[in-house]
């Protein structure tokens, strides 16, 4: 009895927690217009706002994958290597690199922003997607490398003096039995990684400035400029926005708390 | 002869273990130095640049002519005196604190009741923490739709049921602004913070409890006895990255007010963002920002000192 009241209270928090997560579905299938005829169900749901925002931001859509794809690519293969290396080598530079990653977390990302703007200005990397997926992977790298680095902290020596006694040098024997026993840690690390530059505002907000490249959080903002009349097309692209999220959440379930963790903790 | 060859052979074998040592340690450089390489890139050389651009009058016309002269700390004094800079402070310090203070309140109350085993209860924190991964501005817009003051849903609702008589303009009035912004950026805050505490919570040891019950230590007892000591660390991570991740924040305050209105929710951070990029006052932009580097720092170094320990353990 007491078990099943705890679990309708906790239905009933998650219920008020995602109030604001179901409103943006239902405001994104009601009629256009704005949100004062929007009624608390989607009873004559229509998906023009969905078109519309496929037609606007499409193209913005595909832009956030791609920056995305390159700065996950970009920072495992940055950052897996360095959390093997802080995890197994026994040197001093160990903490000074933990510390150094740690200090790496107090640095906003404005300070960032406004050094890349002047170095990008001079080297022509503005308005660029290459120029997004570096600026990413300051998110990116030390995310992983705390992730990564967590879980090979529980990798035996012995696996790689193994394969090392077989005349495998140490680059090898990394790529063939580090990596393939990682294999659900680089899930994380990468996910997380996408995650974090799919979600970007900063950088797509400082360094492009004009319309060639417009990862779809800047199309957001630029909606809630311009078009807060048509809540249904700025719902609509924050839902398919919110898809990496989801899926994430979804797929990734059992690993996202971990990463939680391992990413503040450890 | 037989003495020299040995000696030979052994020394030749002795430069081969030597050079397989120098080439394992170049390996070993090697997997480190990409790693190394992007940090000094993305991080220190941002920081000093930073430093650098605070001590130059750097602004649009840097752009044509390439000449950024050197003014000492006039960005500084400027940034300081401009009659925003203590209302940026003190905004800085009202979202901040408001934030954590509620973030962790409401994450402790949370990772409490999720203590209590039953049904579904996995299910519901994964869930919980979707508005932790939903990208900023999607959290920002939707709560726009919510808070407007006309149409908005939450408006709509409390006049209904004749909380209020007149619609609140949330994001609209200098003086609601800031509490609605401090809200939208709990709601995003107390997912994290459950995952964490809850994590921190299931690590106390049942025994404890057990061992606390035959003394009496029950309820408000037990939680200052055994629970609260026992979170503390998990607790002091918990509100170190919370101050350090909060005191930067821009996306929401730009998503929702965009720092206004009548700069009602300006904070440092916004504040920098505007000098540099709206302005183009790269100087004055670093300068502020490097104030709040210092903030942060002023608060790691306490909460280091605090817990005495090396980062990685």
């Amino acid at each position: 009895m007491k078990r099943t009241a705890y679990a309708v209270i906790g239905v009933l928090i998650l219920c008020v927690m995602l109030f604001p997560v179901y409103w943006m579905v239902n405001a994104s299938l009601q009629p256009s217009g704005n949100t004062l005829t929007a009624g608390f169900l989607p009873l004559h749901p229509t998906f023009a706002g969905y078109k519309r925002a496929l037609d606007e931001q499409g193209g913005n859509l595909v832009t956030s994958m791609i920056i995305a794809a390159g700065t996950v690519v970009l920072s495992l293969a940055i950052a897996t290597p360095c959390a093997y290396a802080l995890s197994q080598f026994r040197s001093r530079w160990v903490s000074i690199g933990l510390l150094a990653i740690l200090i790496s977390q107090m640095i906003p990302g404005i300070v960032i922003a406004n050094a890349l703007y002047t170095a990008y200005e001079r080297i022509g990397l503005l308005n660029s997607i290459p120029g997004l997926i570096v600026a990413n992977c300051s998110s990116g790298i030390p995310f992983a490398i705390l992730i990564l680095r967590s879980f090979m902290l529980s990798l035996p020596p012995s696996l790689v003096e193994a394969a090392r006694v077989d005349g495998a040098g140490l680059f090898r024997a990394f790529v063939a039995i580090v990596l393939p026993i990682s294999k659900n840690s680089l899930i994380t690390a990468g996910l997380f990684s996408f995650l974090f530059s799919w979600s970007d505002f900063l950088f797509a907000l400082t360094l492009t400035t004009k319309g060639g490249v417009r990862p779809v959080t800047l199309g957001i903002y630029q909606y809630l400029g311009t078009q807060v009349q048509n809540w249904n097309a700025v719902m609509a692209t924050a839902v398919l926005s919110a898809i990496p999220a989801i899926v994430l959440l979804v797929a990734a379930q059992k690993y996202i708390a971990a990463g939680a963790i391992g990413g503040a903790v450890k | 002869m037989v003495t020299l060859t040995r000696t030979t052979r052994t020394s030749t074998a002795g430069r081969a273990r030597v050079r397989g040592r120098r080439g394992e340690d170049l390996t070993k450089v090697l997997f480190v130095l990409p790693a190394a390489v992007a940090m000094v890139a993305l991080f220190g050389y941002p920081v000093v640049k930073n430093l650098l651009m605070s001590l130059q009058d750097y602004g649009l016309k840097t752009f044509f002519t390439g000449v950024a002269p050197w003014i000492g700390l006039k960005n500084y004094s400027t940034v300081v005196t401009d009659n925003l800079f203590s209302d940026a402070m003190l905004n800085t310090a009202l979202f901040t604190v408001g934030s954590i203070v509620f973030q962790f309140a409401i994450g402790l109350g949370l990772a409490l009741f999720f203590r209590n085993r039953f049904p579904l209860s996995g299910l519901i924190r994964s869930l919980l923490l979707l508005p932790w991964l939903l990208p900023l501005i999607v959290s920002s817009a939707t709560w726009r739709s919510i808070l407007e003051q006309d149409s908005g849903i939450l408006n709509r609702t409390l006049l209904g049921l004749h909380v209020i008589d007149d619609p609140v303009p949330w994001l609209n009035s200098p003086s609601v602004a800031l509490i609605a912004v401090i809200g939208v950026n709990i709601w995003i805050g107390i997912p994290f913070n459950v995952t964490l505490l809850y994590a921190g919570l299931s690590e106390i040891p049942d025994e404890l409890y057990e061992a606390g019950q035959l003394d009496g230590a029950t309820g408000w007892r037990a939680f200052c006895y055994i629970t609260w000591p026992n979170l503390r660390s998990v607790a002091s991570v918990l509100l170190m990255l919370g101050v350090v991740y909060t005191i930067k924040v821009l996306d929401i305050i730009l998503g929702l007010t965009g720092g206004g209105p009548a700069n009602a929710t300006q904070t440092l951070a916004t504040q920098s963002y505007e000098k540099s990029f709206v302005d183009f006052r790269f100087g004055q932009g670093a300068a502020l920002s490097n104030i709040l580097i210092a903030i942060s720092f002023v608060f790691a170094i306490f909460y280091l000192r605090g817990t005495r320990r090396a980062p990685d353990e």
